[in-house]
């Protein structure tokens, strides 16, 4: 096993009096990707910042190579964490190249002059990051992922054993997201770097991360691969009473609607599930003709006029778009519904 | 990069000409024109023909272009500092109420005196000079002390800016009541002095000048990593190594050091301090500070030069107050620097 690089014991974190998470306990081994999970409010903030020294901790300790953060100096813990923010700096003039070399700041003498070896740790950065052909630019030029990959660059120049990200993908679009995830993913693997970052993307989590970290209100923090806390039902117990179900075998989130009827359909494969989705988006819940109704609506898979509509056992529509198709269900909707006693629930 | 590399080495060589030709600009032009070769003789100690040309220019024109390129750089490289630690293009050096912290000791001074015994400062000559410039850094480094104490006490950068502006009122209101009890000789006298002038000192005072003030200047060089990193924000700046507290402590000294000097000597001399800086930025497309102080000294004295050339143009009979001319200089410069930035997200 890996010797672990930060080990927070007992930590309770928060302002001044106020407590915001307590009796919180972590290890960051040598070389993981850790996702830090949770809600808003529950102080994924606050336990990044305590942890990087920016704010005193309230209890326990944050040990980073056996040494309390909280009493390294600035320029010792320099050398250890490097962080990027969420806060979006506006540094006039500055340059994606210059940046990166402040990032060399711990090493640097009193007036900041890069040396050679500086220089080449700070290109190598830029292009790990894939930022190098843009190393002149000035950084309010660049498109959010690319000030992102920038800022990383930053923080790998600064070479330390621990990069802390705080939700390094939250203006990002989709793509973007994904490269900047697989970006860290890279540099984990390649580089024995360790790195936390707080997300709110939970696939890209799941898939990417070696290991996750959920942080809830009144709750331990609990840590663990992926896999297991998909094994142990964690994030069903997370976003218990939020309106959302989490589907564990696709480690998708499911939205609940609320279902007022329900209809009869018999077919099955891709067209029926997409039926399904459309017409649960209505408030209608699909259930298995089971030959009992009398209307119900039929899938043919493969053919152009996929979705029929049976009244009283005439077929009185074919259609091929699902859109017209919902609607006209919507319309016939009380020859169609199917009374049932029990609750109507479905994902 | 290559055109930005062709700037650089281009734009350093330039503007140090320019600075030369408004230096002698500055010594030749004014209501007596004194050709350039004649210029150089007296400068240099050579002597010259015309005895009138030569006290013209050693008792005064001499004197003004020292402190008004001293000043200048002063005020521009203070500035700097200001708009850096504040991350405000706004700042300028008078934003900590440091040169309100002059007025006010100027203003117990002149305004103050002539009630308690009866005279008036403007009659005193040389001594009355002197109790002015002790006044004003007086009343400077008082505030500066309190920033200082402040901002060693409170954490936020903002705050600090917040706490100076506010001293900054308070010094003027209370300079308000001081000129509503004041002989109307007094008030003038006081006027006259927030006007601002380079043009106060002998020679001798001058050299004296262009030291404290180059020196400081030049010091700030060093605080130029500091600044790079203040320039991320304090939390990236702390991440970085640096002592937040510290840096920002010597930043402040240094900027508030050179804005108590020059307005000591000279009155508060508005806009230079805001306008250069963003001159500075423009001229060089970096956020180095080590660039951007060499930059701000080039370009501060080249601003001052300027302002000083254009308030005693031929045609007119007496001194424009400088700070009229600064005003006019200082200001489109500023709305062009936020109209070209209107692109960029500012």
């Amino acid at each position: 096993m890996n010797k672990n690089l930060l080990q927070i014991k007992n930590l309770s974190i928060g302002y001044g009096n106020k407590l915001v998470a307590g009796n919180l306990s972590a290890t960051i081994p040598a070389g993981e990707l850790i996702c830090l999970l949770g809600s808003n409010g529950t102080g994924k903030s606050t336990l990044m910042r305590s942890i990087c020294g920016f704010q005193p901790i309230l209890g326990g300790s944050v040990l980073i190579d056996d040494l309390e953060v909280n009493q390294l100096s600035e320029k010792e813990l320099s050398k250890r964490i490097a962080v990027v923010l969420t806060d979006r700096v506006v540094v006039p003039n500055a340059s994606v190249q210059e940046l990166v070399g402040y990032g060399r700041s711990p090493y640097t003498g009193m007036m900041g002059r890069l040396n050679a070896a500086d220089k080449i740790m700070v290109s190598r950065a830029m292009q790990e990051c894939g930022i190098d052909h843009k190393k002149d630019s000035l950084l309010s030029s660049l498109s959010d992922g690319e000030r992102q990959k920038a800022f990383i660059a930053k923080a790998l120049a600064q070479d330390t054993p621990l990069i802390i990200l705080d939700e390094p993908t939250a203006f990002l679009d989709l793509p973007a997201r994904v490269e900047i995830m697989q970006l860290l993913r890279d540099i984990a693997n390649t580089s024995q770097k360790s790195i936390l970052m707080s997300t709110h993307d939970l696939d890209l989590a799941l898939q990417l991360s070696d290991r996750l970290w959920l942080l809830q209100n009144g709750v331990p923090l609990i840590t663990g691969s992926p896999e297991d806390l998909l094994l142990q039902n964690a994030f069903q117990r997370m976003f218990q009473h939020k309106g959302i179900v989490f589907d564990n075998k696709t480690g998708l989130f499911k939205v609940m609607h609320d279902q007022h009827s329900q209809v009869a359909v018999k077919g099955h494969g891709f067209e029926y599930v997409l039926l399904r989705r459309a017409l649960s988006r209505k408030g209608i819940k699909v259930i298995r003709a089971n030959e009992e109704e009398s209307s119900w609506l039929e899938v043919k898979n493969d053919s152009k006029e996929a979705f029929s509509l049976f009244v009283d056992g005439e077929c009185i529509q074919t259609e091929s778009s699902l859109e017209v198709f919902v609607n006209q269900v919507m319309k016939m909707q009380v020859y169609l519904e199917v009374k049932s006693s029990c609750t109507i629930f479905s994902e | 990069m290559q055109n930005n590399l062709l700037r650089k080495s281009i734009l350093i060589p330039l503007s140090l000409g320019i600075l030369l030709i408004l230096l002698a600009l500055n010594l030749a032009m004014g209501s007596v024109s004194v050709p350039i070769s004649e210029v150089f003789d007296i400068v240099l100690g050579h002597g010259s023909s015309n005895i009138i040309w030569e006290n013209i220019l050693l008792r005064t024109r001499l004197p003004q272009t020292i402190v008004a390129m001293g000043a200048g750089m002063a005020l521009g490289v203070a500035g700097l500092l200001m708009q850096t630690l504040f991350r405000n293009p706004l700042a300028g050096p008078s934003v900590l109420g440091i040169s309100s912290g002059s007025s006010l000791g100027v203003g117990f001074v002149l305004l103050i005196a002539g009630q308690f015994w009866g005279f008036s400062f403007s009659r005193l000559g040389i001594w009355g000079d002197l109790a002015v410039i002790i006044a004003s850094l007086g009343g400077a480094f008082a505030v500066l002390a309190i920033i200082l104490f402040i901002s060693h006490k409170i954490g936020g950068t903002l705050s600090v800016l917040i706490i100076g502006v506010m001293i900054g009122y308070l010094s003027n209101s209370v300079v308000g009541v001081l000129k509503f009890y004041s002989m109307e000789e007094d008030v003038h006298n006081y006027v006259i002095w927030g006007l601002g002038s380079f043009s106060r000192m002998s020679v001798d005072r001058a050299y004296l000048f262009a030291i404290i003030t180059i020196i400081p200047s030049l010091l700030a060089l060093f605080l130029s990593k500091s600044l790079n990193l203040m320039a991320l924000g304090d939390r990236y700046a702390s991440n970085l190594g640096l002592k937040i507290k510290r840096a920002r402590l010597l930043i402040i000294l240094c900027a508030g050091t050179l804005t108590a000097i020059v307005t000591a000597f000279c009155g508060p001399i508005i806009f230079i301090g805001m306008a250069v800086p963003h001159l500075a930025k423009l001229v060089s497309r970096t956020s180095n500070h080590f660039y951007l102080i060499c930059n701000a000294c080039i370009l501060g004295a080249i601003t001052a030069l300027l302002c000083n050339l254009l308030a005693r143009l031929p045609g007119i009979d007496s001194e424009l107050p400088i700070n009229s001319v600064t005003a006019f200089i200082g200001a489109p410069v500023v709305i062009s620097v936020i109209w070209k930035k209107r692109k960029e997200n500012f």
